[in-house]
Protein backbone atom coordinates (compact mmCIF):
# COMPACT_ATOMS: atom_id res chain seq x y z
CA UNK A 1 0.00 0.00 0.00
CA UNK A 2 1.45 3.38 -1.09
CA UNK A 3 0.40 6.86 -0.05
CA UNK A 4 1.91 10.22 -1.04
CA UNK A 5 1.60 13.62 0.58
CA UNK A 6 2.52 17.03 -0.77
CA UNK A 7 4.09 19.20 1.90
CA UNK A 8 3.51 22.91 1.51
CA UNK A 9 6.66 24.87 2.34
CA UNK A 10 5.18 28.29 3.03
CA UNK A 11 2.97 27.62 5.97
CA UNK A 12 4.57 26.68 9.31
CA UNK A 13 1.22 26.57 11.04
CA UNK A 14 0.08 23.71 8.79
CA UNK A 15 3.29 21.72 9.14
CA UNK A 16 2.57 18.30 10.60
CA UNK A 17 -0.61 17.68 8.61
CA UNK A 18 0.86 14.82 6.59
CA UNK A 19 2.09 13.11 9.76
CA UNK A 20 -1.27 13.36 11.43
CA UNK A 21 -3.08 11.96 8.35
CA UNK A 22 -0.59 9.12 8.15
CA UNK A 23 -1.00 8.43 11.86
CA UNK A 24 -4.74 7.96 11.31
CA UNK A 25 -4.05 5.54 8.44
CA UNK A 26 -1.66 3.52 10.63
CA UNK A 27 -4.27 3.33 13.37
CA UNK A 28 -6.81 2.08 10.83
CA UNK A 29 -4.42 -0.63 9.70
CA UNK A 30 -4.14 -1.73 13.30
CA UNK A 31 -0.40 -1.53 13.94
CA UNK A 32 0.84 -1.62 17.54
CA UNK A 33 0.67 1.68 19.40
CA UNK A 34 4.44 1.63 19.90
CA UNK A 35 5.15 1.20 16.16
CA UNK A 36 2.76 4.02 15.35
CA UNK A 37 4.42 6.19 17.97
CA UNK A 38 7.91 5.69 16.51
CA UNK A 39 6.80 6.26 12.92
CA UNK A 40 4.82 9.40 13.68
CA UNK A 41 7.50 11.04 15.80
CA UNK A 42 10.15 10.43 13.11
CA UNK A 43 7.82 11.46 10.30
CA UNK A 44 6.84 14.66 12.03
CA UNK A 45 10.48 15.69 12.49
CA UNK A 46 11.34 14.98 8.85
CA UNK A 47 8.18 16.75 7.63
CA UNK A 48 9.03 19.83 9.70
CA UNK A 49 12.57 19.82 8.35
CA UNK A 50 11.20 19.88 4.80
CA UNK A 51 9.11 22.91 5.71
CA UNK A 52 11.64 24.94 7.68
CA UNK A 53 14.82 24.08 5.79
CA UNK A 54 13.70 23.18 2.24
CA UNK A 55 10.45 24.96 1.15
CA UNK A 56 8.41 21.76 1.31
CA UNK A 57 8.43 18.66 -0.89
CA UNK A 58 6.82 15.27 -1.29
CA UNK A 59 6.53 12.34 1.13
CA UNK A 60 6.09 8.85 -0.31
CA UNK A 61 5.00 6.14 2.09
CA UNK A 62 5.04 2.41 1.57
CA UNK A 63 3.32 0.18 4.09
CA UNK A 64 3.56 -3.60 4.20
CA UNK A 65 2.70 -5.90 7.11
CA UNK A 66 6.46 -6.21 7.82
CA UNK A 67 7.79 -2.71 7.30
CA UNK A 68 6.84 0.95 7.07
CA UNK A 69 9.07 2.98 4.73
CA UNK A 70 9.07 6.70 4.03
CA UNK A 71 10.92 8.91 1.52
CA UNK A 72 11.05 12.66 2.09
CA UNK A 73 12.09 14.36 -1.14
CA UNK A 74 12.75 18.07 -1.38
CA UNK A 75 14.37 20.52 -3.81
CA UNK A 76 15.85 22.63 -1.03
CA UNK A 77 19.41 23.85 -0.43
CA UNK A 78 20.79 20.43 0.51
CA UNK A 79 22.85 19.60 3.60
CA UNK A 80 26.51 20.61 3.59
CA UNK A 81 27.80 18.20 6.20
CA UNK A 82 25.58 15.25 7.09
CA UNK A 83 27.66 14.14 10.08
CA UNK A 84 27.41 17.59 11.58
CA UNK A 85 23.69 17.81 10.86
CA UNK A 86 23.17 14.51 12.67
CA UNK A 87 24.79 15.87 15.86
CA UNK A 88 22.48 16.64 18.74
CA UNK A 89 22.10 20.39 19.10
CA UNK A 90 23.38 21.32 15.63
CA UNK A 91 20.97 23.62 13.87
CA UNK A 92 21.00 26.31 11.20
CA UNK A 93 17.39 27.29 11.86
CA UNK A 94 16.88 31.06 11.57
CA UNK A 95 15.58 33.13 14.48
CA UNK A 96 11.99 33.39 13.25
CA UNK A 97 11.80 29.59 13.23
CA UNK A 98 13.42 29.30 16.65
CA UNK A 99 10.86 31.65 18.11
CA UNK A 100 8.24 29.04 17.14
CA UNK A 101 10.04 26.46 19.22
CA UNK A 102 11.94 24.68 16.45
CA UNK A 103 15.70 24.67 16.00
CA UNK A 104 16.92 22.67 19.00
CA UNK A 105 18.91 20.55 16.57
CA UNK A 106 17.20 17.41 17.83
CA UNK A 107 15.17 16.47 14.76
CA UNK A 108 17.60 14.28 12.81
CA UNK A 109 19.05 12.59 15.96
CA UNK A 110 15.50 11.74 17.06
CA UNK A 111 14.63 10.34 13.64
CA UNK A 112 17.67 8.08 13.96
CA UNK A 113 16.66 7.05 17.47
CA UNK A 114 13.10 6.07 16.57
CA UNK A 115 13.72 4.24 13.28
CA UNK A 116 15.42 0.98 12.28
CA UNK A 117 16.97 2.43 9.13
CA UNK A 118 17.81 5.96 8.05
CA UNK A 119 19.62 7.25 4.97
CA UNK A 120 20.22 10.77 3.75
CA UNK A 121 21.09 11.60 0.15
CA UNK A 122 21.77 15.23 -0.50
CA UNK A 123 23.33 17.55 -3.03
CA UNK A 124 23.97 21.21 -2.40
CA UNK A 125 21.62 23.42 -4.41
CA UNK A 126 19.70 20.40 -5.71
CA UNK A 127 17.86 18.88 -2.78
CA UNK A 128 17.70 16.20 -0.14
CA UNK A 129 16.07 12.80 0.19
CA UNK A 130 15.69 11.32 3.64
CA UNK A 131 14.73 7.64 3.75
CA UNK A 132 13.50 6.01 6.95
CA UNK A 133 12.13 2.57 7.77
CA UNK A 134 10.54 1.03 10.83
CA UNK A 135 10.25 -2.75 11.05
CA UNK A 136 6.93 -4.01 12.33
CA UNK B 1 -24.68 -8.71 22.09
CA UNK B 2 -26.76 -5.77 23.31
CA UNK B 3 -26.03 -2.41 21.78
CA UNK B 4 -24.15 -0.26 24.29
CA UNK B 5 -26.35 2.33 26.02
CA UNK B 6 -25.99 5.95 24.94
CA UNK B 7 -27.78 8.88 26.50
CA UNK B 8 -27.56 10.89 23.28
CA UNK B 9 -30.35 9.77 20.97
CA UNK B 10 -32.36 10.85 17.94
CA UNK B 11 -36.01 11.81 17.82
CA UNK B 12 -36.69 10.62 14.25
CA UNK B 13 -39.95 12.58 13.98
CA UNK B 14 -38.11 15.87 14.38
CA UNK B 15 -35.05 14.99 12.28
CA UNK B 16 -35.08 16.55 8.79
CA UNK B 17 -31.86 14.91 7.63
CA UNK B 18 -30.15 18.28 7.16
CA UNK B 19 -26.66 16.86 8.06
CA UNK B 20 -25.81 19.75 10.42
CA UNK B 21 -24.99 17.22 13.14
CA UNK B 22 -23.09 14.96 10.73
CA UNK B 23 -20.67 17.78 10.02
CA UNK B 24 -20.28 18.83 13.63
CA UNK B 25 -19.78 15.45 15.27
CA UNK B 26 -16.18 15.41 16.59
CA UNK B 27 -15.78 11.66 16.19
CA UNK B 28 -17.58 11.38 12.83
CA UNK B 29 -20.19 9.16 14.48
CA UNK B 30 -23.30 10.31 12.61
CA UNK B 31 -24.60 9.36 9.15
CA UNK B 32 -27.86 10.32 7.53
CA UNK B 33 -29.52 7.13 6.31
CA UNK B 34 -32.98 7.08 4.77
CA UNK B 35 -33.31 10.75 5.60
CA UNK B 36 -32.60 10.40 9.33
CA UNK B 37 -29.45 11.01 11.38
CA UNK B 38 -28.28 7.66 12.68
CA UNK B 39 -25.71 7.61 15.50
CA UNK B 40 -23.01 4.94 15.25
CA UNK B 41 -22.94 3.54 18.78
CA UNK B 42 -19.31 2.35 18.64
CA UNK B 43 -18.04 5.85 17.88
CA UNK B 44 -20.39 8.05 19.91
CA UNK B 45 -18.81 9.52 23.06
CA UNK B 46 -21.96 11.31 24.30
CA UNK B 47 -20.30 14.72 24.21
CA UNK B 48 -23.61 16.32 23.26
CA UNK B 49 -22.28 18.44 20.38
CA UNK B 50 -25.13 17.28 18.12
CA UNK B 51 -27.69 18.26 20.78
CA UNK B 52 -26.25 21.77 20.82
CA UNK B 53 -26.08 22.06 17.03
CA UNK B 54 -29.31 20.52 15.72
CA UNK B 55 -31.52 23.35 14.44
CA UNK B 56 -34.61 21.14 14.76
CA UNK B 57 -33.99 19.91 18.32
CA UNK B 58 -34.05 16.35 17.06
CA UNK B 59 -31.12 15.20 19.19
CA UNK B 60 -31.74 14.74 22.87
CA UNK B 61 -30.21 13.29 26.01
CA UNK B 62 -32.08 10.50 27.73
CA UNK B 63 -32.08 10.50 31.54
CA UNK B 64 -34.30 9.28 34.37
CA UNK B 65 -37.48 10.84 35.67
CA UNK B 66 -38.05 12.26 39.17
CA UNK B 67 -40.89 9.72 39.52
CA UNK B 68 -38.22 7.12 40.20
CA UNK B 69 -38.06 8.51 43.74
CA UNK B 70 -41.15 6.43 44.51
CA UNK B 71 -39.20 3.20 44.10
CA UNK B 72 -37.17 3.65 47.30
CA UNK B 73 -37.70 4.06 51.00
CA UNK B 74 -34.69 6.31 51.51
CA UNK B 75 -33.63 8.69 48.75
CA UNK B 76 -30.31 10.52 48.53
CA UNK B 77 -29.56 13.36 46.11
CA UNK B 78 -26.03 13.73 44.74
CA UNK B 79 -25.86 17.22 43.25
CA UNK B 80 -23.02 17.91 40.79
CA UNK B 81 -21.35 21.20 41.77
CA UNK B 82 -22.45 22.68 38.41
CA UNK B 83 -25.94 22.85 39.94
CA UNK B 84 -24.84 25.71 42.21
CA UNK B 85 -23.86 27.77 39.18
CA UNK B 86 -27.45 27.74 37.94
CA UNK B 87 -28.71 29.85 40.80
CA UNK B 88 -28.51 33.64 40.88
CA UNK B 89 -27.11 35.40 43.96
CA UNK B 90 -26.46 32.18 45.83
CA UNK B 91 -24.47 32.90 48.97
CA UNK B 92 -24.97 29.66 50.80
CA UNK B 93 -25.02 26.14 49.37
CA UNK B 94 -27.22 25.06 52.28
CA UNK B 95 -30.20 26.77 50.59
CA UNK B 96 -29.83 24.43 47.62
CA UNK B 97 -29.27 21.35 49.75
CA UNK B 98 -32.20 22.11 52.08
CA UNK B 99 -34.47 22.71 49.07
CA UNK B 100 -33.40 19.35 47.61
CA UNK B 101 -34.73 17.72 50.76
CA UNK B 102 -38.02 19.56 50.21
CA UNK B 103 -38.52 18.16 46.70
CA UNK B 104 -38.54 14.60 47.97
CA UNK B 105 -35.07 13.52 49.02
CA UNK B 106 -34.33 12.26 52.53
CA UNK B 107 -30.70 13.25 52.42
CA UNK B 108 -28.07 14.87 50.25
CA UNK B 109 -24.42 14.08 49.58
CA UNK B 110 -22.50 16.70 47.65
CA UNK B 111 -20.40 15.41 44.76
CA UNK B 112 -18.01 18.28 45.53
CA UNK B 113 -17.26 16.57 48.83
CA UNK B 114 -16.07 13.44 47.05
CA UNK B 115 -14.21 15.64 44.58
CA UNK B 116 -12.08 16.99 47.42
CA UNK B 117 -11.15 13.45 48.38
CA UNK B 118 -10.31 12.59 44.76
CA UNK B 119 -8.09 15.68 44.65
CA UNK B 120 -6.17 14.36 47.69
CA UNK B 121 -5.77 10.91 46.15
CA UNK B 122 -4.65 12.42 42.84
CA UNK B 123 -2.04 14.60 44.54
CA UNK B 124 -0.63 11.58 46.38
CA UNK B 125 -0.60 9.42 43.26
CA UNK B 126 1.16 12.03 41.15
CA UNK B 127 3.76 12.60 43.86
CA UNK B 128 4.33 8.87 44.20
CA UNK B 129 5.72 8.88 40.65
CA UNK B 130 3.85 5.66 39.87
CA UNK B 131 1.84 7.11 37.00
CA UNK B 132 2.79 7.74 33.40
CA UNK B 133 3.02 11.46 32.71
CA UNK B 134 1.25 13.58 31.81
CA UNK B 135 -1.56 12.13 33.89
CA UNK B 136 -4.87 12.78 32.11
CA UNK B 137 -7.94 13.41 34.27
CA UNK B 138 -10.61 10.70 34.19
CA UNK B 139 -13.43 12.93 35.45
CA UNK B 140 -15.04 13.70 32.07
CA UNK B 141 -16.45 10.42 30.72
CA UNK B 142 -16.75 11.84 27.18
CA UNK B 143 -12.99 12.40 27.18
CA UNK B 144 -12.24 8.95 28.60
CA UNK B 145 -14.41 7.38 25.90
CA UNK B 146 -12.71 9.50 23.24
CA UNK B 147 -9.32 8.23 24.40
CA UNK B 148 -10.57 4.63 24.27
CA UNK B 149 -11.89 5.06 20.74
CA UNK B 150 -9.24 7.26 19.13
CA UNK B 151 -6.12 7.49 21.30
CA UNK B 152 -5.18 3.92 22.21
CA UNK B 153 -1.64 5.03 23.00
CA UNK B 154 -2.87 7.34 25.78
CA UNK B 155 -4.99 4.81 27.68
CA UNK B 156 -2.12 4.30 30.14
CA UNK B 157 -1.98 8.03 30.89
CA UNK B 158 -5.53 8.21 32.21
CA UNK B 159 -5.84 8.68 35.99
CA UNK B 160 -7.08 5.29 37.24
CA UNK B 161 -9.43 6.73 39.86
CA UNK B 162 -13.22 6.76 39.99
CA UNK B 163 -14.96 10.01 39.12
CA UNK B 164 -16.23 12.01 42.12
CA UNK B 165 -19.90 11.12 41.50
CA UNK B 166 -19.08 7.44 41.90
CA UNK B 167 -17.09 7.89 45.11
CA UNK B 168 -19.90 10.08 46.43
CA UNK B 169 -22.41 7.31 45.71
CA UNK B 170 -20.28 4.69 47.48
CA UNK B 171 -19.83 6.75 50.63
CA UNK B 172 -23.45 7.95 50.65
CA UNK B 173 -24.72 4.38 50.43
CA UNK B 174 -22.44 3.07 53.19
CA UNK B 175 -23.42 5.94 55.47
CA UNK B 176 -27.13 5.54 54.76
CA UNK B 177 -27.05 1.82 55.49
CA UNK B 178 -25.43 2.54 58.86
CA UNK B 179 -27.76 5.40 59.67
CA UNK B 180 -31.07 3.83 58.65
CA UNK B 181 -30.41 0.12 59.06
CA UNK B 182 -32.16 -0.38 55.71
CA UNK B 183 -31.08 -2.89 53.10
CA UNK B 184 -29.10 -1.47 50.22
CA UNK B 185 -31.95 -2.02 47.72
CA UNK B 186 -34.26 0.23 49.72
CA UNK B 187 -31.83 3.12 49.37
CA UNK B 188 -32.00 5.10 46.13
CA UNK B 189 -29.00 7.14 45.00
CA UNK B 190 -29.84 9.91 42.50
CA UNK B 191 -27.11 11.79 40.73
CA UNK B 192 -28.14 15.23 39.43
CA UNK B 193 -26.15 15.46 36.21
CA UNK B 194 -24.94 18.35 34.08
CA UNK B 195 -24.47 16.22 30.96
CA UNK B 196 -25.35 13.24 28.82
CA UNK B 197 -21.90 11.65 29.11
CA UNK B 198 -22.32 11.15 32.84
CA UNK B 199 -25.73 9.53 32.28
CA UNK B 200 -24.06 7.06 29.93
CA UNK B 201 -21.22 6.54 32.39
CA UNK B 202 -23.70 5.43 35.05
CA UNK B 203 -25.65 3.08 32.76
CA UNK B 204 -22.58 1.73 31.01
CA UNK B 205 -19.62 2.50 33.28
CA UNK B 206 -15.91 2.64 32.47
CA UNK B 207 -13.41 1.60 35.13
CA UNK B 208 -15.95 -0.31 37.25
CA UNK B 209 -18.36 -3.15 36.62
CA UNK B 210 -21.46 -1.45 37.93
CA UNK B 211 -22.31 2.03 39.13
CA UNK B 212 -23.47 2.65 42.71
CA UNK B 213 -25.82 5.31 41.34
CA UNK B 214 -29.38 4.08 40.79
CA UNK B 215 -30.79 6.85 38.63
CA UNK B 216 -29.54 9.98 36.91
CA UNK B 217 -31.58 13.19 36.84
CA UNK B 218 -30.88 16.28 34.80
CA UNK B 219 -29.93 19.62 36.36
CA UNK B 220 -32.29 21.36 33.92
CA UNK B 221 -35.24 19.31 35.09
CA UNK B 222 -34.53 19.47 38.82
CA UNK B 223 -33.92 23.21 38.64
CA UNK B 224 -37.55 24.54 38.37
CA UNK B 225 -39.01 22.64 41.37
CA UNK B 226 -35.84 23.34 43.31
CA UNK B 227 -36.04 27.09 42.77
CA UNK B 228 -39.67 27.22 43.80
CA UNK B 229 -38.84 25.44 47.08
CA UNK B 230 -35.75 27.59 47.66
CA UNK B 231 -37.92 30.69 47.56
CA UNK B 232 -40.14 29.34 50.33
CA UNK B 233 -37.65 27.96 52.85
CA UNK B 234 -38.43 28.89 56.46
CA UNK B 235 -35.39 27.16 57.93
CA UNK B 236 -32.04 26.36 56.32
CA UNK B 237 -30.24 23.23 57.51
CA UNK B 238 -26.44 23.27 57.85
CA UNK B 239 -25.76 20.50 55.34
CA UNK B 240 -22.89 21.60 53.14
CA UNK B 241 -19.51 20.04 53.80
CA UNK B 242 -17.37 21.15 50.89
CA UNK B 243 -15.05 24.00 50.11
CA UNK B 244 -13.56 25.97 47.24
CA UNK B 245 -11.66 22.96 45.96
CA UNK B 246 -14.67 20.69 45.58
CA UNK B 247 -17.03 23.30 44.21
CA UNK B 248 -14.30 24.49 41.81
CA UNK B 249 -14.51 21.17 39.95
CA UNK B 250 -17.65 22.57 38.26
CA UNK B 251 -15.59 24.61 35.84
CA UNK B 252 -12.53 24.04 33.74
CA UNK B 253 -9.29 24.42 35.68
CA UNK B 254 -10.87 23.63 39.04
CA UNK B 255 -9.64 20.06 39.25
CA UNK B 256 -6.12 21.15 38.26
CA UNK B 257 -5.81 24.02 40.69
CA UNK B 258 -6.66 21.62 43.51
CA UNK B 259 -3.36 19.83 42.86
CA UNK B 260 -1.18 22.73 44.06
CA UNK B 261 1.24 22.06 41.20
CA UNK B 262 1.76 24.55 38.38
CA UNK B 263 2.77 21.93 35.83
CA UNK B 264 -0.72 21.41 34.52
CA UNK B 265 -2.78 22.21 31.46
CA UNK B 266 -6.57 22.56 31.43
CA UNK B 267 -8.47 22.58 28.13
CA UNK B 268 -12.20 22.64 27.49
CA UNK B 269 -14.48 22.26 24.47
CA UNK B 270 -14.29 19.03 22.51
CA UNK B 271 -12.39 20.43 19.50
CA UNK B 272 -9.61 21.81 21.70
CA UNK B 273 -9.55 18.61 23.73
CA UNK B 274 -8.89 16.60 20.55
CA UNK B 275 -6.05 18.93 19.56
CA UNK B 276 -4.42 18.56 22.97
CA UNK B 277 -4.72 14.76 22.88
CA UNK B 278 -3.02 14.78 19.46
CA UNK B 279 -0.23 16.91 20.90
CA UNK B 280 0.25 14.58 23.86
CA UNK B 281 0.18 11.54 21.60
CA UNK B 282 2.86 13.05 19.35
CA UNK B 283 4.93 13.92 22.44
CA UNK B 284 5.00 17.62 21.66
CA UNK B 285 3.91 18.53 25.17
CA UNK B 286 6.44 17.74 27.81
CA UNK B 287 7.12 18.92 31.33
CA UNK B 288 3.48 18.51 32.26
CA UNK B 289 2.36 16.52 35.28
CA UNK B 290 -1.38 16.79 34.80
CA UNK B 291 -3.81 17.47 31.99
CA UNK B 292 -7.43 18.28 32.76
CA UNK B 293 -9.75 17.90 29.78
CA UNK B 294 -13.44 18.75 29.70
CA UNK B 295 -15.54 18.02 26.62
CA UNK B 296 -17.87 20.96 27.34
CA UNK B 297 -17.00 24.62 26.96
CA UNK B 298 -16.16 26.03 30.36
CA UNK B 299 -16.18 22.56 31.96
CA UNK B 300 -19.19 20.82 33.54
CA UNK B 301 -21.06 24.14 33.83
CA UNK B 302 -21.30 23.89 30.02
CA UNK B 303 -22.98 20.47 30.02
CA UNK B 304 -26.04 19.99 27.78
CA UNK B 305 -28.32 19.21 30.72
CA UNK B 306 -27.70 22.52 32.48
CA UNK B 307 -30.03 25.49 32.24
CA UNK B 308 -27.68 28.46 32.43
CA UNK B 309 -25.02 29.82 30.07
CA UNK B 310 -21.70 28.20 31.06
CA UNK B 311 -19.82 31.44 31.55
CA UNK B 312 -22.56 32.95 33.70
CA UNK B 313 -22.56 29.77 35.80
CA UNK B 314 -18.78 29.92 36.07
CA UNK B 315 -18.91 33.52 37.29
CA UNK B 316 -21.50 32.59 39.93
CA UNK B 317 -19.34 29.78 41.23
CA UNK B 318 -16.43 32.19 41.45
CA UNK B 319 -18.54 34.52 43.59
CA UNK B 320 -19.80 31.67 45.74
CA UNK B 321 -16.21 30.78 46.58
CA UNK B 322 -15.72 33.83 48.73
CA UNK B 323 -18.09 32.37 51.32
CA UNK B 324 -16.31 29.00 51.39
CA UNK B 325 -13.34 27.48 53.21
CA UNK B 326 -10.56 26.03 51.02
CA UNK B 327 -11.45 22.40 51.57
CA UNK B 328 -13.39 20.40 54.14
CA UNK B 329 -12.40 16.86 53.22
CA UNK B 330 -9.04 15.19 53.62
CA UNK B 331 -7.67 11.68 53.56
CA UNK B 332 -5.49 10.17 56.26
CA UNK B 333 -1.91 9.47 55.50
CA UNK B 334 -1.53 5.93 54.12
CA UNK B 335 -5.26 5.89 53.40
CA UNK B 336 -6.61 2.81 51.70
CA UNK B 337 -7.23 3.65 48.05
CA UNK B 338 -9.25 0.56 47.15
CA UNK B 339 -12.44 2.61 47.43
CA UNK B 340 -11.37 4.89 44.60
CA UNK B 341 -9.29 2.64 42.34
CA UNK B 342 -10.62 1.39 39.04
CA UNK B 343 -11.57 -2.28 38.85
CA UNK B 344 -9.45 -2.84 35.76
CA UNK B 345 -7.32 -1.17 33.13
CA UNK B 346 -8.57 1.12 30.41
CA UNK B 347 -8.71 -1.05 27.29
CA UNK B 348 -8.58 0.68 23.91
CA UNK B 349 -11.43 -0.02 21.48
CA UNK B 350 -10.66 -1.45 18.07
CA UNK B 351 -13.27 0.64 16.26
CA UNK B 352 -10.75 2.54 14.13
CA UNK B 353 -9.21 -0.64 12.73
CA UNK B 354 -10.40 -1.65 9.27
CA UNK B 355 -9.89 -5.35 9.96
CA UNK B 356 -8.26 -7.66 12.51
CA UNK B 357 -5.76 -8.72 9.86
CA UNK B 358 -3.04 -6.25 8.85
CA UNK B 359 -2.82 -7.50 5.26
CA UNK B 360 -6.56 -7.17 4.81
CA UNK B 361 -6.53 -3.70 6.44
CA UNK B 362 -3.87 -2.60 3.97
CA UNK B 363 -5.91 -3.85 1.05
CA UNK B 364 -8.95 -1.95 2.35
CA UNK B 365 -6.90 1.18 2.94
CA UNK B 366 -5.70 1.22 -0.64
CA UNK B 367 -9.23 0.59 -1.88
CA UNK B 368 -10.37 3.60 0.16
CA UNK B 369 -7.60 5.69 -1.34
CA UNK B 370 -8.55 4.67 -4.90
CA UNK B 371 -12.18 5.43 -4.27
CA UNK B 372 -11.44 8.87 -2.82
CA UNK B 373 -9.72 9.66 -6.12
CA UNK B 374 -12.91 8.79 -8.02
CA UNK B 375 -15.12 10.88 -5.72
CA UNK B 376 -15.70 14.60 -6.34
CA UNK B 377 -14.01 15.54 -3.01
CA UNK B 378 -16.52 18.27 -2.40
CA UNK B 379 -17.56 16.86 0.98
CA UNK B 380 -21.12 17.85 0.03
CA UNK B 381 -22.73 15.52 2.53
CA UNK B 382 -25.48 14.37 0.15
CA UNK B 383 -24.47 10.76 0.80
CA UNK B 384 -25.03 11.29 4.53
CA UNK B 385 -21.35 10.99 5.51
CA UNK B 386 -19.27 13.91 6.82
CA UNK B 387 -16.69 13.77 4.00
CA UNK B 388 -15.83 11.92 0.79
CA UNK B 389 -13.09 10.15 2.74
CA UNK B 390 -15.50 8.98 5.44
CA UNK B 391 -17.91 7.86 2.71
CA UNK B 392 -15.20 5.83 0.97
CA UNK B 393 -14.42 4.19 4.33
CA UNK B 394 -18.09 3.36 4.80
CA UNK B 395 -18.28 1.78 1.32
CA UNK B 396 -15.14 -0.30 1.84
CA UNK B 397 -16.29 -1.38 5.30
CA UNK B 398 -19.55 -2.44 3.65
CA UNK B 399 -21.83 0.11 5.36
CA UNK B 400 -22.66 2.13 2.26
CA UNK B 401 -23.02 1.69 -1.48
CA UNK B 402 -20.89 3.62 -3.95
CA UNK B 403 -24.03 4.84 -5.75
CA UNK B 404 -25.14 6.63 -2.56
CA UNK B 405 -22.85 9.37 -3.90
CA UNK B 406 -24.98 11.46 -6.25
CA UNK B 407 -21.98 12.15 -8.47
CA UNK B 408 -21.25 8.45 -8.81
CA UNK B 409 -24.94 7.85 -9.42
CA UNK B 410 -24.99 10.54 -12.12
CA UNK B 411 -22.10 8.85 -13.91
CA UNK B 412 -23.83 5.51 -13.52
CA UNK B 413 -27.06 6.82 -15.02
CA UNK B 414 -25.11 8.53 -17.76
CA UNK B 415 -23.44 5.25 -18.69
CA UNK B 416 -26.74 3.44 -18.50
CA UNK B 417 -28.38 5.95 -20.87
CA UNK B 418 -25.46 5.59 -23.25
CA UNK B 419 -25.71 1.81 -23.33
CA UNK B 420 -29.49 1.95 -23.79
CA UNK B 421 -29.17 4.31 -26.72
CA UNK B 422 -26.43 2.19 -28.23
CA UNK B 423 -28.80 -0.78 -27.87
CA UNK B 424 -31.30 1.15 -29.94
CA UNK B 425 -28.81 1.40 -32.77
CA UNK B 426 -28.74 -2.38 -32.84
CA UNK B 427 -32.39 -2.53 -33.85
CA UNK B 428 -32.98 -3.43 -37.52
CA UNK B 429 -33.34 -0.32 -39.58
CA UNK B 430 -36.94 -0.97 -40.52
CA UNK B 431 -38.20 -1.33 -36.99
CA UNK B 432 -36.46 1.81 -35.91
CA UNK B 433 -38.12 3.80 -38.64
CA UNK B 434 -41.57 2.60 -37.73
CA UNK B 435 -40.91 3.58 -34.13
CA UNK B 436 -39.84 7.03 -35.18
CA UNK B 437 -42.95 7.45 -37.31
CA UNK B 438 -45.17 6.62 -34.37
CA UNK B 439 -43.81 9.58 -32.45
N1 LIG C 1 15.58 18.73 4.42
C1 LIG C 1 16.63 19.49 4.75
N2 LIG C 1 17.19 20.34 3.86
C2 LIG C 1 18.25 21.11 4.19
N3 LIG C 1 18.82 21.11 5.41
C3 LIG C 1 18.34 20.28 6.34
C4 LIG C 1 17.22 19.44 6.08
N4 LIG C 1 16.96 18.73 7.20
C5 LIG C 1 17.87 19.11 8.12
N5 LIG C 1 18.71 20.05 7.62
C6 LIG C 1 19.86 20.67 8.30
O1 LIG C 1 20.24 19.86 9.37
C7 LIG C 1 20.19 20.61 10.58
C8 LIG C 1 19.81 19.72 11.73
O2 LIG C 1 18.47 19.25 11.55
P1 LIG C 1 17.61 18.83 12.82
O3 LIG C 1 16.28 18.44 12.37
O4 LIG C 1 18.41 17.87 13.62
O5 LIG C 1 17.55 20.19 13.66
P2 LIG C 1 16.66 21.47 13.40
O6 LIG C 1 15.61 21.20 12.39
O7 LIG C 1 17.55 22.61 13.10
O8 LIG C 1 16.01 21.70 14.82
P3 LIG C 1 14.81 20.82 15.46
O9 LIG C 1 14.59 19.65 14.56
O10 LIG C 1 15.29 20.41 16.81
O11 LIG C 1 13.65 21.73 15.50
C9 LIG C 1 19.24 21.72 10.30
O12 LIG C 1 19.41 22.84 11.12
C10 LIG C 1 19.55 22.03 8.84
O13 LIG C 1 20.70 22.80 8.73
S1 LIG D 1 -28.98 18.29 12.74
FE1 LIG D 1 -28.94 16.05 12.58
S2 LIG D 1 -30.60 15.38 13.98
FE2 LIG D 1 -30.94 17.55 13.58
S3 LIG D 1 -32.39 17.58 11.84
FE3 LIG D 1 -30.31 17.78 10.97
S4 LIG D 1 -29.75 15.63 10.49
FE4 LIG D 1 -31.50 15.50 11.90
MG1 LIG E 1 14.36 19.53 12.58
Amino acid sequence: MDISYNVNGDDFTRAGEASSKFKKALKQVGFDAEIIRRVTIAMYEAEINMVIHAHGGVIDCKITPEKIELWFRDKGPGIENIDLAMKEGYSTAPDNVRSLGFGAGMGLPNIKKYTDEMKIETELGVGTTVYIAVNV
Amino acid sequence: MNKPFHSVTLDPDKCRGCITCVNRCPTGAIRVRNGKAKILAELCIDCGECIRRCPHHAKKAVYDSLDRLNEFEYKIALPAPALYGQINNLEDIDYVLTALKKIGFDDVFEVSKAAELISCYTRDLINSGKLKKPVISSACPAVVRLIKVRFAQLCDNVLPLLPPMELAAKIAREEAIKKTGLQSEKIGIFFISPCAAKVTDVKNPIGRDKSEIDYVLSIGEVYPPLISKMNKLDKVEPLSESGIIGVGWASSGGESSALFNEKYLAADGIEEVIKILEEIEDEHLYDLDFVELNACNGGCVGGVLTAENPYVAKARIQMLRKYLPVSQNHIDENADTSNVDWDGELIPEKTMMLSENIGESLRMLSEIDDMVERLPQLDCGACGAPSCHAFAEDVVRGYANENDCIFQLRDYIHNLVRSVSSLESLLPNKVRKENDDEN
